[in-house]
């Protein structure tokens, strides 16, 4: 449930309790009046935040980071098709970007070595149910610096919660990268491309997890310029939007990579 | 939702003396009688009573409407955001859309009974959408029809709308039950329940768009493909194909329309301004897309000012990005891999 959609019975409840037990008491007033939240307080106020912080930053320093962000629609209309874009590029040194879901049955969607390109990525998720959509930004020293938000998983009105499309297209043109080149007014060039893959969880019964684990971006001589390595969670046919801070010599980017069956990914994108 | 419940345990599990307990029992009861003497007011914003307070107007005579509000679902509203319709001829009644629910159908049919004692000769649902047909438990199941393509979506689609209803209108929706009409209606003039009525089949809201004309009266219910006052909504449409529906509905002799959501009109106003909308809304997609936006990025296109008086619009944008941007998005991006590979 999202915090702010709390019931007045949540306060009576927190009341009830604080009556019923006088432990409770001195936690009482936090609920009445709230101090502001320390830096390590989770500001989505997740109940999952101690397993993320477990899972993902056991032996390591992590921060709640206001310049990282992560925007995307406050409802989610497709629940296979939720818009996300991460964005931390308000943070200097950015080495390694992570984005996950709490309460997803698979938490990460994926990892990004965002390398020549800026610490930011445009993609689309598939959400299970309302949750926190977080990023986190691994700076030079170590550091992960962590933003997100909620996003609500209800479906709209006349939309359906998605089923796979179960499309016969990935058969026939599996990887196919389908992208374009566009130069950027601040110099730099923006890579926009969607990939035919299923991206199946395993979830579904019968359906062995299968999706793309990693795609590299290169110059035309061969350089790699960042990275991207999706998860299950990202959604079918992952369509990817990136910056990079120079112009693509040639105007012109490799794409390579592979799915988890070792099936290849190789194109060319140009404007 | 489990809050009240997670209360109870929380008393039980302290293992203090009885009269602390019996203290407690009595705090708990005061806290409840409190709770409930304040509720009413609380009832009243949320029609606890699930009273739709559906209230018809006749437009002209036999031509009745019944507008509801310009919001989206709600606990609140209990899916009461749609124009249902009903004609009363000389021998029976033809119901067009009955609503959002069982309770909206009943309530609907009692509404009806307060102005005519007729029967119910036909009930159409102009089209798949939940607030349309989900009341079809309360109408004669031989009257229900509706158009081929809108049969076989009800069938494919009506149950997962269903559940997806009661999540967004809670317990107004209660025993609600998806009735799919088995009748396929055909488009034409004839009469019914002695009233001169002409069906039209259009799409591009929907696969499949029903307007009804009450020859008569002069009045073009209209269904989805007219908004009025609201933003438009486009979880199936084609954009084009409702674009050529608009023209079509233009050269219709009518003296008043009723759209599917927002108030009744004696002109083209509302026609003018749906089409002005899904003018703008398809070019500014076609535009993100063909400047490389992301969906994100074009969900902050700025709304044009004459369109600030649409109710909902900024989230029905946005919700139309979700729906309309990926076709657009892979139209570029495929036309930009052809002119790569050649």
């Amino acid at each position: 449930m999202r915090p702010s959609a709390r019931p007045a019975l949540a306060w009576i409840a927190a009341a009830l309790t604080a009556l019923a037990s006088p432990a409770a008491l001195a936690a009482a007033p936090r609920t009445g009046a709230p101090s502001p939240p320390a830096a390590h307080t989770d500001p989505l106020d997740s109940p999952r935040w101690e397993d993320m912080r477990k899972s993902f930053f056991a032996d390591v320093t992590v921060v709640f980071d206001e310049r990282v962000k992560v925007s995307g629609p406050a409802v989610a209309e497709d629940s296979l098709n939720v818009p996300v874009n991460v964005d931390a590029s308000a943070l200097p040194g950015v080495e390694e970007l992570i984005v996950f879901a709490d309460f997803n049955p698979i938490v990460k969607a994926l990892r990004f070595e965002p390398g020549a390109a800026q610490p930011r990525l445009g993609f689309r998720i598939k959400l299970q149910q309302s949750s926190p959509v977080r990023a986190a930004a691994r700076t030079a020293d170590g550091v992960w610096h962590v933003g997100g938000a909620w996003i609500t998983a209800t479906g709209g009105g006349c939309t359906l919660p998605s089923v796979g499309s179960g499309s016969p297209e990935w058969q026939e043109r599996l990887n196919e990268v389908n992208g374009k080149l566009w130069p950027r007014v601040d110099g730099g060039e923006r890579l926009r491309m969607r990939i035919i893959h299923p991206m199946d969880t395993g979830l579904a019964a019968g359906i062995p997890a299968f999706h793309i684990e990693d795609i590299v971006i290169a110059d035309a001589e061969g350089r790699t310029l960042s990275r991207i390595q999706p998860l299950e969670p990202v959604s079918e046919n992952p369509s990817f939007t990136l910056d990079l801070r120079a112009a693509a010599p040639g105007a012109r980017l490799h794409v390579a990579g592979r799915d988890n069956n070792g099936n290849r990914i190789d194109a060319w994108v140009t404007r | 939702m489990s809050r009240p419940a997670s209360c109870a345990p929380a008393l039980q599990r302290r293992p203090a003396a009885r009269a602390l307990r019996t203290l407690l029992a009595g705090l708990l009861v005061a806290l409840c009688a409190l709770l409930l003497t304040a509720l009413p007011a609380h009832a009243e914003d949320f029609a606890g009573d699930f009273n739709y307070r559906l209230q018809p107007r006749e437009l002209a005579p036999g031509a009745w409407v019944v507008v509801g509000l310009k919001e989206d679902f709600s606990f609140a509203n209990g899916g009461n955001i749609v124009n249902t319709g009903f004609i009363v001829g000389r021998e029976g009644v033809i119901v067009i859309d009955t609503g959002s629910s069982k309770r909206y159908g009943e309530q609907m049919l009692a509404a009806i009974r307060r102005v005519t004692p007729l029967p119910i000769v036909l009930t159409v649902n102009t089209h798949h959408h939940p607030d349309h047909f989900l009341g079809n438990q309360a109408f004669p199941r031989a009257t229900l029809a509706a158009l081929p393509e809108t049969i076989a979506a009800l069938r494919s689609e009506g149950e997962g709308f269903n559940a997806n209803m009661y999540r967004l209108n809670g317990d107004w929706m209660r025993d609600t039950e998806v009735v799919v009409p088995e009748r396929a209606l055909a488009a034409g003039r004839q009469r019914i329940g002695g009233r001169d009525v002409e069906l039209v089949a259009l799409g591009g809201h929907t696969v499949a768009d029903l307007v009804v004309i009450d020859h008569d009266s002069g009045t073009v219910y209209a269904a989805d493909l007219l908004f009025n006052g609201r933003a438009p909504t486009t979880p199936h449409a084609d954009i084009a194909r409702w674009l050529a529906a608009l023209d079509t509905l233009e050269g219709l002799p009518a003296r008043r329309w009723v759209p599917g959501h927002g108030e009744p009109a004696t002109d083209l106003a509302p026609l003018r301004q749906t089409r002005d909308y899904l003018g703008w809304l398809a070019q500014a997609i076609r535009t993100g897309a063909e400047s490389g936006q992301d969906m994100t990025e074009l969900f902050q296109t700025p709304i044009p000012q004459r369109f600030a008086g649409l109710a909902l619009v900024e989230a029905e944008f946005r919700r139309s990005v979700v729906h309309l941007f990926p076709a657009a998005e892979q139209a570029v991006l495929e036309a930009a891999r052809n002119k790569a590979s050649r």
